[in-house]
């Protein structure tokens, strides 16, 4: 017997849309990120550019775990 | 209503009935709602790969800063200094010959500055005006001072990266280059 989620669809319809909607804030941060290490690439500013990436990595795996969640939505 | 009931009701998106629906949607009823979640969950996974997109964009540059060579601005002749008049100016590639142009110019008979000839905005190359004191580029009228290469006006936001020079017995020699954010 399939099991249910543990959410009501319209539950998980709200919570898909709030997911959403971090992810394109997180987007947007990375997008000014790499803009802003882009600048400082091409200004000879080396410095910045390891902690970018690794802010960058960290939004990645934010967006990574999220998803994740989602699919255990549905699980 | 149960639960389980609730998770049944299938709404299409204009809120109307199925009896009120266009025939092509009475054909091929589907689960709406269920539609639309999944559709938003896939836009979330698109979305994942833009991130990833943008994380191996950070990684491409902090590699592409450790590749490039620290030492690769060496000495080089550029002119006689006879060779440029006072307001002129004149085209060379630094440090290599498949170098991004550099831009010498004369400011009076002891100065010289040079910086590269890119602008900083979208890299069309720059035209001095040494009456003015100013670099002009044409594309989209950006300004930079010409004793500092500093953006004025115009879409520029970097200033331009300058050369450092050094003359000697009549020789201006470029000595190294000085990239700068500010």
């Amino acid at each position: 017997m399939k099991k249910r989620s543990r959410f009501a669809r319209s539950q998980r319809a709200t919570i898909v849309i709030g997911i959403l909607s971090l992810v394109v804030i997180i987007i947007v941060l990375q997008l000014w990120l790499f803009t802003a290490t882009m600048n400082a690439y091409l200004g000879g500013d080396t410095a910045i550019l390891l902690p970018a990436a690794i802010a960058s990595l960290v939004c990645l795996g934010l967006n990574v775990g999220l998803l994740w969640y989602l699919y255990g939505l549905e699980r | 209503m149960s639960a389980e009931e609730r998770e049944q009701i299938t709404v299409p998106p204009d809120g109307k009935t199925l009896e009120e629906q266009p025939r092509w949607r009475q054909d091929f009823p589907i689960d709406w709602p269920q539609d639309e979640y999944v559709a938003r969950r896939d836009f979330v996974k698109f979305l994942l790969l833009t991130s990833l997109a943008f994380t191996t964009g950070q990684f491409w540059l902090l590699g592409s800063s450790l590749l490039r060579r620290s030492d690769e601005a060496e000495e080089m002749a550029i002119t006689q200094v006879d060779d440029v008049v006072v307001g002129g100016s004149l085209v060379f590639k630094y440090p290599q010959e498949n170098s991004p142009a550099r831009l010498l110019v004369r400011l009076d008979e002891e100065t010289f500055v040079a910086y590269e000839q890119q602008c900083t905005h979208l890299t069309c190359p720059v035209i001095p005006d040494v009456e003015r004191g100013e670099l002009h580029c044409p594309c989209h009228e950006g300004i930079f001072d010409l004793q500092s290469g500093r953006p004025l006006a115009g879409p520029p936001r970097r200033p331009l990266a300058r050369v450092t020079l050094e003359v000697r017995e009549g020789v201006v020699y470029a000595t190294g280059i000085e990239e700068r954010t500010v």
